[in-house]
């Protein structure tokens, strides 16, 4: 921290806004853009103000914008809107329904205080490679809705992580939406993570899809892995798994093939050997949750 | 001449600095200002009103000393700008008692279970514990736990706070029984 005395945690004095209408909210981006942050829950951004690692000219709050708090079930996707909390998520009872992993996630983000203010897109936004949420979007392969006053793109989930909190979001850019596909049938997921403490983030994480044909072979499995790189990461395990039904040694060999796609690093948290014998064994927990969540639709 | 930022201390906008004219409606009643834009909700209550009830321990999200309930659920006020709540409802644990001082029953179980020491993490604890009774009644003591786990305590052990919330729901449910 800068200066020699340690003080009380400040943020810097910053320009704000807080639009009324997303049109409003966009007009203002298209201004001060360039050196603008959106404050969405503010769970990440205000802890980086107030230790001064971050010191944005202007912050554009779009708590008050109307539209953006929906969670919707459109076109085969859980659309939901950047000011849904985590808890507004994690209990909506369609969402669940429709796509088991984001409950199964969700109760993994921070604590219950922490999900009541913080957003699922801001979290998609932040881009921390340890968070939860962006694991679920790319196993799920969904998709960012980015929006300016001149229009809106819609980012491929492969495409949206790009480094550590960085995204592919322009400057001016309001993330309005995240899509993630709708869960097929015969489809079971599972996220498993371990922590230091409940409610840290995830020293690991496997976020785990696992569809079956309809003899009850693995018709498909996929992994997205969380904090064993600088973006999170989608590992395909259908080379060793399709068209078998999933016992031990082949789950341990999906396990392998998964770290051989890991970049476990070292922190203060954990080695970098422990981070790897991680990704397996929680590989091979995920796939078997997956697995008997798939079973359990099958048998529905 | 206005205090620097980095002293921290919440003294009034420096030059130059954005201000904000606020309501901040804290225990049903609401108070008109203007605030830095940059104010956290948790200094807007300590300085600001001077409800010191509010407690600040890490002032970055991690402690959940300074917990108070925003429309009803737990919130950290360290990681809220006031001017983002301007009309929202905010209770913090001033407003738990009766108006005649009678404590709420959250109070009385964690006196009666000793769920404090030195009482600085607690304002945060209670107001958890209110806003998760209202929507566990009956908690299980792992579900009694798991809503604890984002409040710090480093004088307790846990255990008596623990027996505090497991105490307050068996209080809260009599006094709905008397009602
Ligand atoms: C104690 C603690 C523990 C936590 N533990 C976890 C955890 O285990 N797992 C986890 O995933 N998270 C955790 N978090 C972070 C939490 O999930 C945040 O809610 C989330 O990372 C960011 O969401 P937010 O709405 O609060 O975003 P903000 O803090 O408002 O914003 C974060 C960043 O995203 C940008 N942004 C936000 N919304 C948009 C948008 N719509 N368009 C463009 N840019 C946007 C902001 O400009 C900023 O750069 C924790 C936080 C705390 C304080
Ligand atoms: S002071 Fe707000 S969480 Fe510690
Ligand atoms: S009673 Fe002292 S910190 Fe909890």
């Amino acid at each position: 921290m800068s200066g020699g005395r340690i003080t009380a945690l400040k943020p810097a004095p910053f320009g704000y806004s807080a639009p009324a209408s997303l049109a409003e909210a966009l007009a203002v981006l298209a201004e001060v853009g360039e050196h603008a942050k959106v404050l969405a829950g503010g769970q990440s951004l205000l802890p980086l103000l107030s230790m001064r690692l971050a010191a944005p000219r202007h912050l554009v709050d779009i708590n008050r914008v109307p539209g953006l708090d929906r969670v919707e079930i459109v076109d085969g996707s859980v659309r939901v809107g950047a000011l849904v909390r985590h808890t507004d998520l994690e209990r909506h009872e369609g969402a669940a329904a429709a796509q088991p992993l984001l409950r199964q996630a969700l109760r993994l983000v921070g604590h219950p205080t922490i999900r009541n203010r913080g957003t699922c897109v801001g979290s998609i936004a932040h881009a921390d490679p340890a968070a939860e949420l962006p694991g679920v979007l790319v196993v799920l392969g969904g998709r960012v809705e980015a929006s300016t006053a001149w229009g809106s793109r819609q980012v491929p989930a492969a495409e949206f992580f790009l480094s550590p909190l960085e995204t592919a979001l322009r400057p001016g850019e309001l993330a309005t939406s995240v899509s993630f596909p709708v869960a097929g049938p015969r489809t079971g997921t599972a996220f498993v993570e371990l922590s230091r403490r409940r409610g840290d983030y995830a020293l690991v994480g496997v976020a785990a899809v696992v569809e079956l044909a309809p003899d009850t072979s693995i018709s498909s499995a996929r992994v997205g892995l969380v904090s064993v790189g600088p973006t999170p990461l989608l590992v395909d395990l259908s080379e060793v798994l399709v068209g078998r039904p999933g016992g031990a040694r082949e789950l341990a060999a999906a396990a392998a093939l998964a770290l051989e796609h890991a970049e476990p690093e070292a922190d203060i948290h954990a080695s970098a050997q422990y981070r790897a014998r991680l990704v397996e064994v929680l590989t091979t927990r995920a796939l078997a949750q997956a697995l008997a969540n798939a079973s359990h639709e099958e048998a529905a | 001449m206005r205090a620097q930022a980095d002293d921290g201390l919440p003294a009034g906008p420096a030059a130059g600095e954005q201000t904000r004219e606020v309501t901040l409606r804290v225990n049903g009643v609401g108070h008109r200002l203007r605030l830095p834009v940059r104010r956290l909700l948790s200094d807007a209550l300590r300085h600001d009103l001077e409800r010191t009830g509010t407690h600040v321990g890490c002032e970055h999200g991690v402690c959940g000393a300074c917990t108070v309930l925003l429309e009803g659920r737990p919130v950290r006020s360290c990681l809220i700008l006031a001017v983002s709540v301007d009309g929202q409802d905010i209770t913090t644990v001033e407003g738990l008692a009766a108006p005649d001082g009678g404590l709420h029953p959250v109070q009385q179980a964690f006196r009666e279970r000793h769920g404090l020491q030195c009482g600085f993490c607690t304002p945060g604890f209670l107001l958890t514990t209110v806003a998760f009774l209202r929507e566990t009644p009956q908690p299980s003591e792992e579900q009694a736990r798991e809503a604890i786990s984002g409040n710090l305590c480093r004088c307790t052990g846990y255990q008596n706070i623990l027996a505090s919330v497991l105490r307050a729901a068996e209080l809260s449910a009599g006094r709905e029984e008397q009602a």
